[in-house]
């Protein structure tokens, strides 16, 4: 039985979308708290945040530099020169504006939205620092959404090195939901991002009004691994397949020794040759290309979190 | 009508962010022997490489939309747009474009966000060799569907890469994600190529084709998005239209999505088609969806003279 943990309420929180310029759902979502003019979530203040307007302008992921790689502290203390890429010196105004990160005046909360075209359904993501705010909220969306399924992904990443925007905030996580062509603004992809910023607002609400949250597991996390490349000749370095049909749009499902993850152009089966089980996700995920990742690899893993009330309750 | 030795070109990346296409064209060139039939000679190519290069739909202009007469007997200079000085390049190799040294047929090779299956683009409702060869692949692949979109329109025609060529055909598979290669996607655009090829092998030997009818579904109109004074979008196609190329669309029926969640139906007089519905590409021409009306085509006989 862990101890019950107590933490201050949440006096600001952010909610960003646009960090990647075509992922439409968080552009047009944030657009409409700011259209509405919602400025309060009960007692704490919300700040809407378009976190990349010059790559949404263009409808690109990104203007120079991927914008969600930039909030390392080296990278955010780095001097401004006329070579500076856009995206260095937005994540610079961005961490003045909802940090300074690792400041007490930082933003107690931030919530990044993004799109991807993997079949990931509505994907929770966090560093694994076993916050358990961040985990009681996702648990309460994982409860309370019902369009899509709800999964956690801890990436392996210790805080002190987080890159992404999100880790601006004391508290941060990232809503992730697919699958969408990027550039394209689907309304059932909209409807359950909005679910899932409505329930974590929803949970501001309760978390600072004084509601207690028992501790409890927490299902169907998966924490990062490894990820895989795609096949490339030797000789040319281009790609020589593609995702496997039976592994195409099954995020999440199990990934055995022996089982296809890719087709060459040539009609052959690549399979998985790793030993242990694991989950794939990020299958196929157009931004990834250039990354050369063709997939991510997860162990699926129970998390125990503590009871939790606000402090001063 | 048709020159000795058929002249094919298969055309990939016109966009360069439509992965089918660009994959199966640098296989083909690097090893043609998928694409080779007796009496044809069959020229895989890239249509748009500094596009492809980036993985960019384009780089100045559509390539796909500059065809145009105007364009391609403009002065050449190095201030045209990259894919106006392009069009002129292709139109030099494969046309020029309404004479008869122009390429026999030319295969254009496309992907669509919109849930449009494999559909075939066919521009002249008298091109009758056309007509001949889609009918022959809607047999050869059924039970699957492969729908006809007839692009004939007065105004809302565009002048394609393809269309320097004597019978231009455009292949348009998806839903796929630009930037992205689907394998399913992938293996339909193969498979109906493979069908094409073999009709114009089948007709370059002599066979003689009947008259037959094909479906059809001839451009309508198009839809723009509902926007604010600023140009921006305040609606998404609805659930219930999404994903439902080829569906009937009734007066009536839910047709946009507003982010506050009203819905916005459709109220025009009569049942109509919509297909390209939510085209990542088309946001910014304006085009939600475009409208189609079924009809039904009648190609004479064909034979090789």
């Amino acid at each position: 039985m862990m101890d019950p943990v107590s933490l201050p309420p949440l006096s600001r929180i952010a909610i960003c979308g646009g960090t990647h310029g075509n992922e439409m759902s968080g552009v047009h979502l944030v657009r409409e708290l700011q259209r509405q003019k919602m400025e309060k979530v009960g007692s704490a203040a919300l700040t809407t945040v378009i976190s990349n307007p010059c790559a949404i302008q263009v409808c690109r992921r990104y203007i120079d530099k991927d914008l969600n790689r930039c909030f390392t502290d080296a990278i955010l203390s780095s001097p401004v020169t006329g070579d500076t890429p856009y995206e260095v010196r937005r994540a610079q105004e961005l961490s003045a504006l909802l940090g300074p990160k690792g400041s007490v005046q930082a933003m107690d909360l931030v919530c990044d939205l993004h799109n991807s075209t993997s079949n990931m359904g509505l994907s929770l993501i966090t560093y694994f620092n076993q916050d358990p705010l961040i985990l009681h909220i996702c648990r309460h969306i994982q409860r309370k959404v019902t369009l899509a399924p709800v999964r956690l992904i801890q990436l392996d990443t210790p805080h002190s090195d987080a890159y992404s925007l999100d880790s601006i905030g004391k508290h941060s996580f990232s809503i992730e939901v697919g699958p969408q062509p990027h550039g394209v603004i689907r309304a059932d992809i909209f409807n359950i991002m909005k679910e899932a910023v409505d329930q974590t607002l929803e949970w501001v609400r309760c978390f600072n009004s004084g509601s207690a949250f028992e501790g409890a597991e927490v299902d169907n996390v998966y924490i990062f691994v490894k990820s895989v490349e795609y096949p490339r000749d030797p000789e040319t370095n281009h790609v020589t397949a593609v995702i496997h049909p039976q592994l195409q749009d099954r995020d999440f499902c199990l990934l055995r020794p022996g089982d296809p993850m890719f087709l060459t152009f040539s009609g052959d089966t690549v399979k998985y040759e790793g030993e242990e089980v694991l989950h794939p996700f990020f299958v196929n995920e157009g931004a990834y290309y250039e990354k050369n990742i063709a997939f991510h690899l997860g162990r699926r893993i129970t998390l125990t979190i503590p009871s939790l009330q606000m402090k001063g309750h | 009508q048709f020159s000795c030795v058929i002249r094919v070109a298969i055309f990939g990346g016109t966009h360069g962010n439509e992965m089918s296409g660009i994959t199966l064209v640098n296989l083909w060139i690097k090893n043609g022997k998928e694409i080779q039939r007796k009496g044809v000679e069959t020229k895989p190519f890239i249509t748009n490489p500094r596009a492809v290069e980036k993985c960019t739909r384009y780089v100045d202009t559509d390539l796909n939309r500059a065809f145009t007469t105007e364009n391609l007997s403009a002065p050449s200079g190095d201030d045209l747009p990259y894919e106006v000085k392009r069009a002129q390049q292709i139109n030099e190799i494969f046309g020029p474009k309404g004479s008869p040294d122009a390429y026999d047929v030319i295969f254009d090779l496309h992907n669509t966000t919109s849930n449009m299956g494999c559909t075939l683009i066919l521009e002249s409702s008298k091109d009758h060799f056309n007509l001949q060869m889609m009918h022959y692949i809607k047999k050869a692949i059924a039970p699957d569907s492969c729908p006809v979109l007839l692009t004939e329109h007065p105004l809302l025609k565009y002048s394609t890469s393809r269309s320097v060529a004597k019978h231009p055909i455009g292949l348009e598979v998806g839903p796929q994600p630009q930037g992205v290669l689907r394998s399913n996607i992938f293996e339909s655009m193969r498979v109906v190529l493979k069908h094409a090829l073999d009709f114009i092998e089948l007709f370059n030997e002599g066979l003689e084709f009947p008259p037959c009818s094909v479906d059809v579904f001839r451009v309508w109109d198009k839809m723009d998005y509902p926007r604010d004074t600023n140009g921006n979008i305040i609606a998404m196609v609805h659930p219930n239209l999404q994903d439902c190329d080829w569906e009937p669309l009734n007066p009536g029926d839910p047709m946009f999505q507003m982010f506050d969640g009203t819905t916005v139906r459709y109220e025009g007089v009569g049942t109509v088609y919509p297909t390209f519905i939510n085209e990542a590409a088309y946001y910014e021409k304006q085009q939600a969806f475009v409208t189609t009306r079924r009809e039904t085509l009648v190609a004479g006989a064909i034979k090789k003279a």
